[in-house]
């Protein structure tokens, strides 16, 4: 896998570790930032993650982009000797699928879908072979999912199921982009699911909703830990399916910020996972679980 | 210390020059659309050139000020009333406690910059003052002004050296009929056939009325058509998508092949459409001072020359600095 490398202006370069979404690339974009980031290379002023990609910013006044170039190269090398292995969380997040806001604004935008006789969720069991709705909702909380990337706009979190690719659940965007879309939607494009952070305009087919926020600029909730953003690249999420009351229950502790989700500190091992993702699976959720 | 906001003005918000490293979680730089002249409004009324302004697209608002100040007025063409007597930007004018302060519709360029001697002094959030109305954070409230808002002020001008100054006319930059905007080609270039890499850089392009802080839309110019290729895993069905990947501000993207869209100071920090290059740093200025239906042409450089046009920049400002200070 040989990262592409191509500047986007004077600002910025762009490292395309690969064309296509695959969990070795993912690593090798995670580590390389990670590597850049302790470097504190002079000039270098962001790095952002990308699902397979990564995107340095720089200023060109105070290192040349050659030169830029050169360490940023050196540095992956640097990366890619370390073993395929991070320190993460796996965080449990409830899931309202098929929820009433999501289909109200999904009946709201149904010419711009390909199939407007279908709900989202109809039309990606169909995509995706399964025989029924409810086989599709078990097949998207049955196994954890990669926080692959953070952004878009006020921290949402692509996620990228920690599945064989053949197992990726994979639909295509809407025809025409809606202009709507609930705060908190659990949507999915291409590979990726996403979570809405805010309210907004959106592509993704929308499968559910979360009474659990990502994004809060007051700094209101204990479990953000001072941050604005919840969600970081490496994160583990584990969806768990909810119905409407215990959804209301959340929301309501939300409020007083009573809510804290369930989050425990793992390691994951690439290449372990890759030898055996069912059982590696099995016990990341058994982590998530143990007293 | 207070402004009163008597009329919103068209979309009215505060900026300064913005905040880098929170990119990476989809809070996008913010700042002012055209940095020097934000600069310039700063170094007329004697603040930091960093202080936070107003950024007013197209229409001024309608203040009311408490108290004694300076201000000043860059970005475009425009004329300013102080209760009746008219001035105009590029100057510093003196505003008594108690004076109204209007704004004709802008002349020349797509904003205005509006500086008060001491600063706007809303909260700074996450390293700055800059609104970004999506995320409802920093400027006042998170939100473009209101009528009725009263907007802090530094408690007092402290230091400001109140001198009438101007900017001389030949450092007024001047926006030609037909405006080019030098892109450096690259990230997903390839992706172009040879025709349409042509066609990009000859066609003439037009501004779209979809023009705001996030980015840019052009119009007018041929489709692009795209190498074929089997799309790769992640990616999406249609040629213009790429597995989604983090966007450079300053990127072209080009969905559906039909209008260029150049990312601005509040860009989405990533997405699924690729990108056929990035506008030059000193040619972002212009793009946020373009009106719809202006034309321009995009213009090849390589990054010597995008260097060298960035050094030009810096000395002429440095040349600023020098006559405002």
């Amino acid at each position: 896998m040989q990262t592409r490398f191509s500047f986007g202006g004077d600002e910025h370069l762009l490292c395309e570790c690969s064309e296509e979404m695959s969990f070795e690339a993912f690593f090798k974009a995670i580590n390389s930032v990670e590597q850049i980031r302790k470097s504190n290379t002079q000039g270098i002023l962001e790095v952002c993650g990308g699902n397979a990609a990564y995107l340095v910013k720089f200023d060109p006044d105070l290192i040349h982009p050659e030169q830029l170039l050169e360490t940023v190269k050196e540095l992956e090398i640097k990366a890619l000797s370390s073993a395929p292995v991070i320190r993460t969380r796996i965080i449990e997040v409830p899931v309202y699928y098929d929820d009433p806001w999501t289909k109200e604004t999904m009946h709201v935008f149904r010419d711009r879908h390909q199939e407007p006789s279908m709900t989202d969720l109809e039309y990606a069991a169909k995509l995706n072979g399964l025989a029924s709705v409810e086989d599709f909702i078990s097949a998207h909380h049955g196994s954890p999912w990669f926080v692959s990337q953070v952004g878009f706009v006020c921290g949402v979190p692509w996620l990228y199921q920690l599945v064989s690719r053949e197992n990726q659940i994979e639909v295509p965007k809407y025809v025409r982009p809606r202009t709507d879309t609930p705060r908190h939607t659990i949507g999915h494009g291409g590979c990726f699911a996403a979570i809405y952070a805010v309210r907004g305009a959106g592509g993704y087919q929308m499968f559910g909703i979360t009474p659990m926020p990502i994004f809060e600029p007051d700094n209101k909730f204990t479990y953000f830990n001072g941050e604005m953003v919840f969600s970081k690249p490496g994160d583990i999420f584990k969806f768990k399916p909810i119905e409407k009351d215990e959804f209301k229950e959340i929301e309501l502790a939300v409020d007083k910020d009573e809510f804290e989700p369930l989050i425990k500190q793992v390691e994951f091992n690439l290449d372990d996972f890759l030898k055996d993702i069912d059982g590696y699976n099995r016990n990341l959720i058994k982590e998530l679980y143990a007293n | 210390m207070q402004i009163e906001v008597l009329e919103s003005g068209l979309a009215v918000s505060i900026q300064d020059l913005g905040r880098i490293g929170f990119y990476r979680y989809g809070i996008p730089m913010g700042g002012a659309m055209d940095r020097e002249s934000l600069k310039i409004a700063n170094l007329l009324v004697g603040n930091e050139e960093t202080a936070a302004c107003f950024e007013a697209p197209f229409l001024g608002p309608k203040l009311r000020f408490k108290d004694h100040r300076q201000i000043a007025v860059t970005g475009g063409e425009v004329s300013v009333k102080v209760d009746s007597t008219e001035f105009r930007s590029w100057e510093s004018i003196t505003v008594e406690a108690g004076s109204v302060v209007e704004f004709g519709f802008i002349e020349s360029g797509a904003r205005l910059y509006i500086s008060v001697s001491g600063g706007l002094n809303v909260p700074i959030v996450l390293n700055s003052r800059s609104t970004y109305t999506v995320g409802a954070l920093g400027g006042f409230k998170g939100r473009m002004l209101q009528a009725g808002d009263l907007i802090p002020l530094t408690e007092a001008p402290i230091q400001v050296k109140e001198k009438n100054r101007r900017l001389p006319s030949d450092f007024v930059r001047n926006i030609d009929d037909n405006t080019d905007i030098r892109v450096l080609p690259g990230l997903y270039w390839h992706r172009l056939t040879q025709e349409s890499g042509e066609s990009f850089f000859k066609d003439t392009w037009t501004v779209a009325t979809e023009a705001d802080r996030m980015g840019y839309r052009f119009g007018g110019g041929n489709k692009i058509d795209f190498v074929e290729r089997k799309q790769p895993f992640g990616a999406g069905s249609d040629p213009w998508n790429i597995v989604d990947s983090a966007y450079p501000y300053g990127s072209i993207q080009i969905p559906g092949g039909t209008e260029p869209i150049v990312l601005h100071r509040d860009a989405v920090s990533g997405g699924g459409y690729f990108q056929v290059g990035a506008v030059i740093s000193s040619d972002m200025d212009i793009i946020g001072q373009l009106q719809p239906n202006k034309e321009v042409n995009f213009v090849k450089v390589t990054m010597e020359e995008a260097l060298a046009a960035r050094k030009n920049k810096n000395a002429r400002m440095d040349e600023i600095r020098q006559i405002l200070l």
